[in-house]
């Protein structure tokens, strides 16, 4: 195992150090002591070596997300201020199948899910690679499963291929 | 002279627009958490408050003193960022729990079953 | 009505929309009914907590209380995965 076993992780750590102290020589010294510490401890908690590629369709992943993010906050406020007035809404649990098997693409996926207000990622059922989303304002299930099969799964299979 | 006197007028407006907007949507988030009426139904109303009720005030204030102190003040893009990958961690956890404690007990709701079982 | 006047009254507005979250969360937590009830009000506590401590901030013109938000936020979350993992396994680390 080499000095600088991750990088990546040690340079965003001590970025995020000189950002959070102050920019000096000596915040610097010991903020790339506390990068390479924490590469050494990420090395040990990660099984696998995460590999990210296309750039640009992580931007796209990253603008689609922001997008969705802003349009389901409106939708849930107007539905918890407007709750009591119309009972049609109609909450429940989908079953998604899912193609992705990569561990962190997965775990982007639920970072994805959950902080969109009005979805929540409850459980993945390890024998068939369902996903059980809890859905805020259920109109139609399979109008869910392909807002997650078509929007987000081919994004996240390209980058964490 | 105080402080939000010397900002220029266009940008405390955006700012006063922003940590109003953010303040409301926290709001309605707690609001929701407590008028829903099941556990699943009230995961959802957090997220109100950790994604555009904390980006809301988390961008008012980086505005604020970036332009106060003539240079770009980035701390709070980061707490923004921890928020935003941490609640789902909480959330997710919080949700799996619910379930398992619901499945323990034989109440659990019957679309949550696997297929095989149903 | 000059935009700093303006700016200064949504600050002291959303100190008060932003406490009775806070409020609203704890009365969540005291009631429940299930523990996972609690432990997402406790979670939302935390969230209004550190809002709050931002927005002071920019009403008084420091960045010193942002550390205190940077706190908060990172014991909330870590408080708020312990207690929802005790109540998954019924133990904190395996």
């Amino acid at each position: 195992m080499s000095m600088i076993p991750h990088p990546v992780v040690s340079i965003l750590v001590t970025i995020l150090w000189m950002v959070l102290t102050g920019f000096s020589t000596g915040q610097l010294v010991l903020g790339v002591l506390v990068g390479l510490i924490a590469g050494v401890g990420y090395g040990r908690l990660a099984t696998d070596r995460v590999r990210l590629r296309r750039p640009g369709m992580m931007l796209r992943l990253a603008g689609r997300v922001a997008l969705d993010i802003i349009q389901s906050n409106y939708n849930v406020a107007a539905l918890i201020l407007h709750d009591r007035r119309r009972h049609r809404r109609k909450s429940g649990f989908v079953r998604i199948p899912l193609d992705l098997t990569n561990r962190n693409a997965l775990a982007t996926l639920a970072i994805i899910v959950t902080s969109t207000p009005g979805t929540a990622w409850i459980d993945l059922d390890p024998d068939d690679n369902h996903l059980l989303l809890h859905v805020f304002d259920l109109k139609d299930e399979d109008d869910w499963a392909h807002t997650i099969k078509t929007r987000y799964e081919p994004l996240l299979m390209e980058i964490f291929r | 002279m105080t402080h939000l006197e010397q900002l220029p007028p266009s940008v405390a407006l955006i700012i006063a627009a922003f940590v109003a907007l953010g303040s409301i949507l926290t709001l309605i988030g707690a609001l929701g958490l407590i008028r829903l009426g099941n556990f699943y139904d009230r995961l959802h109303a957090p997220t109100l408050a950790t994604s555009w009720g904390a980006g809301g005030i988390l961008l008012g204030s980086v505005m604020m003193f970036s332009t106060l102190g003539s240079r770009l003040v980035v701390p709070e893009l980061f707490l923004g960022l921890m928020m935003l990958v941490t609640t789902p961690v909480t959330l997710m956890v919080l949700g799996r729990a619910a379930l398992h404690r619901d499945r323990a007990e034989g109440r659990a709701p019957y679309d949550t079953l696997p297929l095989s079982k149903k | 009505m000059t935009p700093a006047l303006i700016l200064a009254w949504v600050l002291l507005l959303s100190q008060v929309c932003l406490v009775s979250a806070l409020v609203l969360a704890s009365m969540r937590a005291i009631r429940g009914p299930r523990a996972q009830d609690r432990v997402t009000g406790l979670d939302t506590m935390y969230v209004c907590a550190m809002l709050l401590m931002v927005v002071t901030g920019m009403r008084q013109g420091t960045h010193f209380l942002f550390e205190a938000a940077l706190v908060i936020g990172t014991l909330g979350f870590v408080a708020t995965t312990a207690m929802a993992k005790f109540l998954l396994r019924g133990e904190v680390i395996e």
